[in-house]
């Protein structure tokens, strides 16, 4: 299989590799994807005021197009708020590392990282409403625990 | 001395044409150009002299008695071909059941398949966690409808040895076939059709130095005499068995091939045989969470397949680009299913697409296989500091035990 030159930069300086406190309560976490499929992406943001991305990160378990999606996942939230980030689409990424059709799914990975990670972030947020004062129960909760499509 | 690259360590998938193969074929393209099946001339019986010898080199190698046993075909793949479909249709009267087994090359399974679909019944035998077919195993499976069992000599992913005279002893007390596919062990391991009671045998050139596009099968002539059907029609060559003008400087190379291996294999093999543990060696004593996939001790001299915990395969792969080798993982097959062979071994598809194949050859020198241990360490490290399943393991949770959603 022939890589596209952005894969390969991605690749092979990946930006953004590492981990945040998952305990962090303005940290959101997603970690999607199963080892028996030869794929885990965990991909981190931590939110500041104005529910601007101040950072992300990630850490795969997967080929090298699916660790370039999630390289460009990350550089991609820097900056942006979570609703913005939320309109990231898996052919966004996979065109704009020229993914072949066979690693489609390695984008579609990414743009599930991104989703849980948010859903993440905003359940720790909805708790945390619901601990200082009255607020809908039945709140989403969303462990570290995979999930995936 | 410095390193050329790329390296090459796929030697299972193929191997380079040695130079003194070429030089035995190159007059055969031009000066010696004839038809082996033209009688009435000089051209034609050159070639046929040559094709004659190539004959006889190629019985000496496999250790069978009559050169006719052997008969050229385009490679493995039509080896098998012939040898299953030729026996399974010359003998239906006799009964309609083969038995082989899961690990088997695709040439030997998918012809099983399209015989399972015109009638015949298959029995695939499952093997042990090293890829190890139990001879017993054969023995239960055959019944009073068992015309042919095809077992492979040696797997080409995992390089595991199969106990090819056990069950050639019971195939011989059965009065059943046994077909071999010997490609990936003849000239590396003792191969020997007489002393194995081996009735068919499938070899391929381009495994053993020699050109592609060329090979062979055994069949027996006697005790017993093996009959198949032929499948491919025409001006009857190879004693009517596989039709078609013979590729002289084809046949010529693939004999020059094993004439060598059965000059200096045993040494080759001993030579190989500790490189790879060199490369074993080095590659346990610095990584942690590897495991060898296949027999540590019944295996090809030149087999190392490793899987490194917790980095997926073709990553790895990239990641040692000046270095060709293979993975078992599905990243990087067209299908996106984990290597067959590992997953009939009971080996988890997390493991599968964490293996990696090195394949040791001839041409593998010991500069370069400190090279490539070197790399592969610093890479897998690497790749395990980017890898969250690492991250995972090192603080103590088993991988296995969270809810992963299968996708
Ligand atoms: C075990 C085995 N059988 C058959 C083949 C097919 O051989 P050929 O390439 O000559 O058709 C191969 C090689 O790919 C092999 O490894
Ligand atoms: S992770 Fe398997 S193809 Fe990308």
């Amino acid at each position: 299989m022939a890589y596209s030159d952005k894969v390969i930069e991605h690749y092979e300086n990946p930006l953004n590799v590492g981990t945040l406190d998952k305990n962090d309560e303005q940290v959101g976490t997603g970690l999607v994807g199963a080892p028996a499929c030869g794929d885990v992406m965990r991909l981190q943001i931590k939110v500041g005021e104005g529910g601007v991305i101040e950072d992300a990160k990630f850490k795969t378990f997967g080929c090298g197009s699916a660790i370039a999606s999630s390289s460009l996942a990350t550089e991609w939230l820097k900056g942006k708020t979570i609703d913005e980030a939320e309109t990231i689409k898996n052919s966004m990424i996979a065109e704009e590392l020229h993914l072949p059709p066979v690693k489609i799914h390695c984008s579609v990975l990414a743009e599930d990282a991104i989703k849980s990670a948010i859903a993440d972030f905003r359940a720790k947020q909805q708790a945390k409403r619901e601990l200082t004062g009255a607020a809908p129960s039945g709140a989403a909760k969303s462990a570290a625990s995979a999930s995936a499509e | 001395m410095a390193i050329q690259l790329p390296i090459y360590m796929d030697y299972h998938a193929t191997t380079p044409v040695d130079p003194r193969v070429l030089d035995a074929m190159l007059p055969y393209f031009n000066s010696k150009f004839g038809n082996a099946a033209s009688r009435s001339h000089v051209f034609g019986w050159t070639a046929e002299e040559a094709v004659g010898h190539a004959r006889e080199t190629l019985a000496r190698f496999i250790g069978a008695s009559n050169p006719k046993e052997i008969v050229f075909t385009s490679g493995a793949t039509e080896s098998d071909n012939i040898a299953i479909k030729g026996v399974a249709e010359f003998y239906k009267d006799k009964g309609n059941h083969i038995i082989t087994s899961v690990i088997e090359h695709k040439a030997v399974l998918d012809t099983c398949k399209r015989l399972e679909k015109q009638g015949y019944e298959v029995t695939y035998l499952k093997v042990d966690k090293y890829g190890r077919v139990d001879p017993d195993d054969v023995a239960s499976a055959i019944t009073d409808k068992t015309i042919l069992v095809s077992i492979m000599l040696a797997n080409n992913e995992v390089g595991t040895v199969q106990p090819i005279a056990e069950i050639g002893k019971i195939t011989k007390s059965k009065g059943i076939l046994l077909h071999s596919d010997a490609v990936q062990g003849v000239g590396k391991i003792p191969f020997n059709v007489e002393q194995m009671g081996v009735d068919l045998a499938s070899v391929t050139a381009h495994k053993i130095y020699g050109p592609k596009g060329i090979g062979c099968l055994y069949v027996r002539r006697s005790k017993p005499r093996v009959r198949i059907t032929s499948q491919m029609d025409g001006g009857g060559h190879e004693f009517g068995m596989r039709s078609g003008t013979l590729n002289v400087p084809g046949i010529v190379g693939f004999a020059r091939a094993a004439e060598l291996l059965i000059e200096e294999g045993e040494a080759e093999s001993a030579r190989i045989v500790s490189l790879r543990e060199r490369l074993r060696t080095r590659l346990w004593k610095e990584l942690d969470a590897i495991q060898l996939n296949g027999s540590p001790d019944r295996r090809l001299p030149g087999n190392l397949n490793v899987s490194f915990s917790f980095v997926e395969g073709e990553a790895m792969m990239m990641a040692i680009k000046d270095v060709a080798v293979s993975s078992g993982s599905a990243c990087t097959s067209a299908s996106l299913e984990p290597s067959y062979v590992l997953h009939a071994m009971g080996i988890g598809d997390d493991l599968a697409h964490s293996s990696i194949r090195f394949g040791l050859g001839r041409f593998t020198t010991e500069e370069e296989v400190d090279f490539v241990a070197d790399l592969v360490i610093r890479k897998v490290n690497k790749l395990r500091d980017m890898s969250p399943l690492y991250e995972m393991h090192k603080e103590g949770i088993d991988i296995n035990s969270v809810q992963w959603a299968a996708h």
